[in-house]
């Protein structure tokens, strides 16, 4: 029982991860129509800036403001620089300049920081296990993150839906043309909102730093499952791209764990694990497809 | 216009045949992962090849190369393509550098049915080890089972009985748990295989801590090796459950990524960096003073290939005839950076094994320390199947 709750736990906290890079996807999707495929690439930009002002200085209380300014600011200049000139043009031409974008920021980091992976410690208050109930330890970083993860969720929901930001933001996402003939800054709303984003993937990847490698192309890695996020959330919708992140870490690291094993009461060893971890892998695939073909708006649609 | 090209047409070619009269340098083709987490193997394997040449002062067995590197971005038919080109347009008859097996299981048999040569500094898949094993394909490094293998035997002789097993769901990936099971003589507690391109494996750290074993065998090469321990050390599960890892788990850079986290782990090599021989003294020293980081066996196994060329072609006096070329490699007359080393009958190594522990040296790090022979004269699993 202990194995099945410390599994959701490691799943709510996937999940929480693949929100906090949903959020800023979702609406920079559901606000702007641009598919930024470069989405990931903040997230590791944040993870790098962090690592490398953890690595120069020893603190990870330093390193957070500095990931989170250096994907805000490398965010906001990829907004202005780049998709500012294809918002009127077809997705094709957003997804291919995105795509180069990643590809430049992959060599930019490799030129700056090398291939080898970085290493950044967690805070030494938030490192090692407590026991959370009898015979259940848990690290204390992965419930930290879960802990940021559910306050920036709050955060958001008010920010969006109680603020008069929130309140153009909204708007925009759904009335656009009317937004900008009230005589609002559109401009200035989307370099904001792009902003915001890039902040967001950039409190993952500096969040991810003492979790996993902080490396070149990380971004990629965590961007298709974001971008599966945001298809079952629902294209533009902060409630969906949480709820999505949520069904999606629980889903995927319950096959990881769970299925190997449940199949080995059938079969023999090596093949259920084989199996079973070919079929955990497309689990959250297939789980997309259902949800396509039942809600093809997702679950929580923006524009309902 | 036209006689303009014809008289540069026909200056090319004049320029092109004084250019073979001074010996044309021999072509070598590195088609090899220098981009993406992998990139750090790739990049190690070229700096060392790159500086055995330097060494010669841009020469390999006393005849002029020129070495051509691609990146394949780990991707097979990426390094498909790479090979094409330079077989067909580049004419190159000497491969070499592919870090990862599903490339080579890719790039490999195209190379060889073309009349090339190909001398593997890393991946060494079963496949090409067994009843596909072609007369023009060397391997340098090793057969990928016997890196597990003597994991295995490395287990077995500190007396563990329950072995808990991880590896990511490709062939390497099965190929290190079929290896570490043919020479553990425990039972198997448990058996996963991760995702290659997984990063967080907190489902496995807890699939672990409930089947409790004597010990965690895992082999997940690169940045997915250092998430994986680190995440072992934050789950609280390195001071209980002790860790034996073969090579590619915990190699120099690994280890200077994990820190502390890593004191005590078991790992079993075929070289270290404080290998006493005169040829690893050299090339350490020339390392250091070149590239200024730490050397990974990357590093060792692509100067070792180059070595092996370099005594290839000192051979045939500089001609890289595949046939000839095939005669003098097989006699493995270079002094390895490990020491013993000659080829096994399917022309791959057969080379010691030994046991390597991490402990904090003198200067407060981290390091890896030789202690002693697990497996003497090792070949591999496959070679019997491999007639040649």
């Amino acid at each position: 029982m202990t194995l099945v709750l410390e599994q959701l736990l490691n799943g709510v906290q996937y999940g929480v991860m693949l929100f906090l890079l949903a959020a800023g996807l979702t609406l920079i999707f559901g606000i702007m129509g641009v598919i930024n495929l470069a989405h990931g690439s903040l997230y590791m930009v944040g993870a790098y800036a962090a690592a490398v002002v953890a690595a120069k200085t020893g603190s990870l209380w330093l390193a957070l403001p500095a990931g989170l300014a250096a994907a805000a600011a490398v965010g906001m200049a990829m907004e202005l620089v780049v998709l500012r000139r294809l918002y009127d043009r077809d997705h094709l031409d957003q997804v291919l300049a995105t795509f180069a974008l990643i590809l430049i920021f992959n060599q930019a980091v490799t030129i700056l920081a090398g291939r080898q992976p970085l290493f950044v410690a967690a805070p030494a208050a938030l490192n090692g296990s407590i026991e959370i109930v009898a015979g259940l330890t848990y690290p204390i970083y992965r419930l930290a993150v879960i802990a940021v993860g559910l306050v920036v969720a709050i955060g958001l929901y008010l920010l969006v839906n109680r603020t008069r930001a929130g309140m153009l933001v909204r708007a925009g996402a759904t009335h656009r043309d009317m937004v900008r003939a009230l005589g609002v800054d559109i401009r200035l709303l989307y370099t904001a909102v792009f902003g915001l984003g890039a902040l967001l993937a950039g409190l993952a990847g500096v969040m991810a730093g003492p979790l996993l490698a902080v490396q070149v192309g990380m971004g990629e890695q965590i961007l298709i499952m974001t971008f599966v996020v945001v298809v079952i959330g629902g294209v533009g919708s902060i409630r969906g791209a949480f709820f999505g992140a949520l069904v999606v870490g629980v889903v995927d690291t319950l096959l990881r764990a769970f299925l190997p094993g449940l199949l080995r009461q059938v079969m023999s060893g090596p093949e259920a694990d084989a199996l079973g971890a070919g079929l955990s892998s497309m689990g959250v695939y297939l789980l997309m497809a259902i949800v396509l073909l039942i809600r093809p708006k997702g679950l929580f649609p923006a524009h309902a | 216009m036209q006689a303009k090209a014809i008289l540069l047409g026909a200056a090319l070619a004049l320029a092109a045949a004084g250019g073979a009269a001074a010996q044309q340098p021999v072509r070598i083709g590195m088609i090899t992962t220098l981009s993406g987490p992998g990139g750090y193997l790739g990049q190690d394997i070229r700096d060392a090849f790159r500086l055995a040449i330097d060494m010669e002062g841009g020469k390999l067995g006393g005849a002029p190369v020129e070495l051509i590197v691609e990146d394949d971005g780990l991707k097979p038919g990426q390094g498909k393509q790479i090979a094409e080109r330079m077989l067909k347009s580049d004419g190159v008859k000497l491969f070499t550098g592919i870090v990862f097996s599903n490339v080579a299981g890719a790039v490999v048999p195209d190379v060889v049915d073309a009349g090339a040569l190909y001398v593997s500094p890393n991946a060494g898949p079963s496949n090409l080890a067994g009843k596909e094993c072609h007369k023009n394909y060397f391997v340098v490094s090793w057969q990928n089972d016997s890196l597990h293998e003597s994991a295995g035997q490395n287990a077995t002789n500190l007396g563990y009985k329950r072995a808990f097993i991880l590896a990511p769901n490709y062939q390497a990936g099965k190929d290190a748990l079929a290896g570490f099971k043919r020479f553990f003589k425990g039972e198997i507690a448990g058996e996963v295989y991760t995702r290659l391109d997984q990063t967080d494996f907190a489902a496995e750290m807890a699939q672990i801590r409930a089947a409790n074993p004597d010990v965690v065998f895992q082999f997940h090469p690169g940045g997915l090796g250092i998430a994986f321990l680190r995440q072992y050390q934050q789950a609280g599960l390195l001071e209980k459950v002790p860790m034996v890892l073969a090579a590619p788990s915990l190699d120099h850079v690994t280890l200077a990524a994990v820190g502390d986290a890593a004191v005590g782990i078991n790992v079993t090599a075929h070289w270290n960096a404080d290998f006493d021989n005169e040829a690893n003294r050299k090339f350490m020293a020339a390392w250091t003073k070149a590239y200024n980081r730490p050397a990974t066996y990357y590093a060792s196994q692509g100067y070792d290939t180059a070595l092996a060329v370099a005594s290839a072609l000192k051979a045939t006096g500089g001609k890289p005839d595949a046939d000839a070329m095939r005669a003098a490699l097989l006699k493995a007359d270079f002094a390895s950076t490990r020491g013993a080393f000659k080829f096994g009958p399917n022309q791959h190594p057969v080379q010691d094994w030994y046991a390597l522990k991490v402990e904090k040296g003198a200067d407060g790090k981290p390091a890896l320390v030789t202690k002693g022979k697990v497996l003497t004269g090792h070949g591999d699993f496959y070679a019997a199947q491999c007639k040649l």
